[in-house]
């Protein structure tokens, strides 16, 4: 009873203080990933701005491991205060219960969704010296290859890993799966043709792309890259389904005050409009979300799309090679 | 010739006033981060990646640089005075590194370690120069299947940094080996031997067992006798190395630099083998082995020179190809992506100011670590003379922090002590560490290479023998073997004939 008093008294006393102040203090945002890596750097690239419309530095904090849901896990357990926020990810927030049974968050439901960040166009890549030419050929050279085509991803629970899964789904292959520590020993071993094809952001694959050291098919997104003009989208190309993007968003923890989440989302909004910023995602070939797709109720709905999207497809994969 | 003129240009692009005080900049928080056990070059890049946002690319990545290869420098004055390595690289740099120390020669490891490193660096940026582009096309070479005979032979490698008994330097190494195994299984992402525990679901970290095991349990051991350390406090001896000490290092630095550079070509951190190949060399080289692991000048030279120039020849297969072979070379794509140039064959033909610049300020960056460092010789050797009990706590502090860093986790600095634990044991029962974190350090990407080599085959296991070059690391790793074996067979037969 008395500890019981003790919090609706600290309640009462810090409430009001807390809404007028925050952010009262600097705000550390969680990046699931190692640093250096595409989250990390949309991270770091939005952080900046918002920390001065904030008013308060936004601090990076990297808590890689296991897919990113144990910086995730983390973070979802933090005070609902606006202090500790993070940088979700289509892997964290949407393909994740599919592949780890044991996940302590549930994506839909704990959290408070502030608003997306950016998208990175996936880029379906084969090695230099395969025979396909177009996306047609290749998808006539998969299922014609079977099991013995050889399809590389940068391990389970890596974006190249559940988006490539779903490109098979699609075509109704099921090559011989090599498994990477990573987009860039896989790369190499796709350079020196030892493997066949992948999917991967296209931030990681462009420039061996327009070196010609790998042969790139299409672009999972409705409108060509600038970085790469002359590579057709997948609707264009003949496999319209197949439309992915690796989104980053900004989640706070369930139960967040909604003004601070307003107060977030307002700040991550003017981040999107700084031309500074526009010129990094453009050389990061990322995708800027436009008008309501900036907005918090957006990224809910975003994210119990691709819940719905990655389970049964990842499951099925999973049960198929049990 | 194409090389001067290039060459020419990058030092143009090097020498602005701008870039050398930036090089100076990172290579001075880059000793600094190297030196403090734990503060790796990837948190400290990570921490400064915003601050150079606001710098053109070709300042920023150069300062970047910086911090790398001069935590290299920094890592080797830890490993030498208190026995800790920060890095994988710098295991081996303790052997005899530490050894020298204690006989009062720790002034000499750590001038004969940044002169070696020195000249390592000078030789790795003219090889960069030279021929990054044809080199690539090795790393091309190599395969899964090549990968995996390559780090057979590293192993094989292992035996000779015993000290003791071949036997028990094995079972350290299959000791590293099967701590790799805790972890997600790369092929199904099945937890394996985490016993639930959610920081383990990516395995064990190599900083918290290489300073548990080495630091911390270094220091368990000092504690239990304070009068020997005090002995070693008393002994400060000369502060740079003699002719003679320069003399007998010559050649172990320059098979150093070559082996070194050589791995670190490597896509996949082959420049972790490069320090242990160095050492193996010079051991068998040797006229008498035994000085080994005592303090042998030989063993910090080469060891040292090899991590240097791999350090620097890591370089290649980011800028000539754009993968990233390590963790730090990681966060330098990191960089140049924020900065807007996507690494990758293009980066010499598209921004030859950047590439060529950076490759001239590594030889400007190498020159500053030398004129840092050696007058901080003596200041290092100085902290050997603060009194053990004040030193150790501040050690210890260091390291916590510098482990808590890399994860921001304090489960980490859990795992040190228990590795600490585990340590203090191993030592007391007459086990070396060393050929265990070799074991640990290799055996990730062995599974991973040996589980990609067999899945490409379909199962069949000739394919590591019927690949030309992995076959040929495989007959070398079965040559040493037998020479390693060799003498104690011999020493059975000579005993048997004394009978």
């Amino acid at each position: 009873m008395k500890k019981f008093v003790l919090a609706a008294a600290m309640a009462v006393l810090s409430g009001p203080a807390f809404a007028q102040a925050y952010p009262a203090r600097p705000i550390t945002m969680i990046v699931p990933f190692a640093a250096g890596g595409p989250t990390d750097i949309v991270a770091r690239v939005v952080a900046e701005p918002m920390s001065k419309t904030l008013g308060q530095t936004i601090v990076i904090e990297n808590v890689a491991g296991a897919g990113g849901t144990t910086g995730i896990t983390r973070a979802a357990g933090a005070p609902a205060d606006g202090y500790m926020i993070m940088m979700g990810h289509m892997g964290t927030h949407g393909a994740a219960p599919a592949l780890y049974p044991n996940l302590k968050y549930d994506p839909t439901k704990d959290f408070a969704p502030v608003g997306l960040a950016a998208g990175t166009p996936i880029v379906i890549v084969g090695q230099k010296n395969h025979p396909a030419n177009n996306l047609k050929e290749f998808i006539d050279w998969a299922k014609k290859q079977g099991d013995k085509s050889n399809h590389a991803h940068a391990g389970v629970g890596s974006v190249s890993h559940s988006t490539g899964i779903l490109l098979n789904s699609l075509m109704g292959t099921k090559p011989t799966f090599i498994p990477y520590t990573g987009t860039g020993p896989a790369l190499n071993d796709m350079m020196s043709g030892q493997v066949d094809y992948m999917t991967d952001q296209i931030v990681n694959v462009v420039s061996q792309v327009q070196a010609g050291t790998i042969k790139a098919f299409a672009i999972a997104t409705p409108a060509r890259s600038p970085a790469l003009p002359n590579l057709p989208t997948t609707k264009e190309a003949g496999l319209p389904e197949y439309e992915v993007s690796a989104w980053n968003a900004i989640f706070a923890p369930k139960g967040t005050p909604a003004d601070v989440v307003a107060k977030l989302n307002d700040a991550l909004v003017k981040s999107l409009d700084d031309a500074g910023v526009k010129k990094r995602m453009d050389d990061l070939g990322a995708v800027m979300p436009q008008g309501a797709e900036r907005s918090s109720a957006a990224l809910q709905k975003l994210v119990e799309s691709e819940v719905a999207r990655w389970t049964p497809v990842l499951k099925a994969a999973a049960a198929a090679a049990k | 010739m194409d090389l001067f003129s290039n060459l020419a240009q990058g030092f143009g692009v090097a020498f602005t006033l701008q870039n050398v005080f930036l090089c100076f900049i990172g290579c001075m928080i880059g000793t600094l981060v190297g030196v403090l056990p734990g503060v790796g070059p990837v948190a400290t890049i990570a921490m400064l990646l915003p601050i150079t946002f606001g710098l053109d690319p070709t300042g920023a990545l150069i300062m970047l640089a910086g911090i790398y290869y001069g935590a290299q420098y920094g890592g080797s004055t830890t490993a030498i005075l208190v026995n800790i390595p920060g890095e994988a690289t710098a295991v081996v740099t303790t052997l005899d590194g530490h050894q020298m120390a204690k006989q009062g020669r720790a002034g000499v490891a750590l001038g004969i370690a940044a002169l070696g490193s020195f000249f390592a660096g000078c030789v790795a940026t003219i090889f960069i120069a030279a021929l990054g582009q044809p080199l690539t096309r090795l790393a091309q070479l190599f395969g899964p299947a090549e990968y995996f005979s390559l780090m057979v032979m590293g192993l094989v490698f292992s035996t000779v940094l015993a000290r003791g008994s071949i036997f028990k330097a094995l079972l350290m190494v299959f000791l590293g080996l099967l701590l790799d195994t805790v972890g997600t299984d790369l092929e199904t992402g099945q937890e394996r031997m985490t016993l639930g525990i959610q920081q383990l679901s990516d395995g064990v970290d190599f900083a918290p067992l290489a300073m548990g095991i080495f630091g911390f349990a270094e220091i368990i051991r000092n504690l239990e006798n304070p009068e020997a350390r005090d002995v070693v406090r008393g002994k400060i001896g000369r502060l740079l190395p003699s002719l003679s000490d320069i003399r007998q290092s010559v050649k172990p630095v320059l098979r150093g630099t070559f082996i070194g550079g050589l791995l670190g070509i490597l896509p996949g951190n082959g420049a972790v083998l490069g320090p242990f190949a160095s050492y193996t060399i010079e051991k068998k080289l040797a006229k008498d082995p035994s000085r080994f692991g005592k303090g042998a000048i030989e063993g910090v030279a080469g060891p040292e020179s090899a991590n240097n120039a791999g350090a620097q020849t890591a370089f290649i297969p980011l800028l000539t190809l754009g993968i990233p072979p390590n963790a730090v070379m990681a966060l330098m794509v990191g960089a140049m992506t924020i900065h807007g140039i996507i690494p990758g064959p293009q980066v010499m033909t598209k921004n030859p100011d950047l590439f060529w610049g950076m490759i001239a300020s590594m030889w400007i960056g190498n020159a500053m670590l030398v004129i840092i460092n050696l007058p901080l010789v003596g200041m290092w050797v100085k902290l050997l003379k603060v009194p053990y009990r004040l030193m150790f706590p501040a050690i210890l502090i260091f390291c916590c922090i510098g482990i808590y860093s890399i994860n921001n986790s304090a489960e980490d600095v859990y795992f040190t002590a228990f590795f600490a634990l585990v340590g203090y044991v191993l030592i007391k029962l007459g086990y070396e560490p060393a050929p265990m974190l070799l074991g640990f350090v290799l055996g990730k990407l062995m599974e991973e290479k040996l589980r990609q080599a067999l899945i490409l085959s379909r199962g069949n296991f000739m394919t590591f023998v019927e690949r030309p070059i992995s076959g040929v690391l495989l007959a070398v790793a079965v040559l040493m073997l037998i020479v390693a074996l060799l003498p104690s067979i011999n020493k059975k037969r000579e005993a048997a004939f004394q009978e």
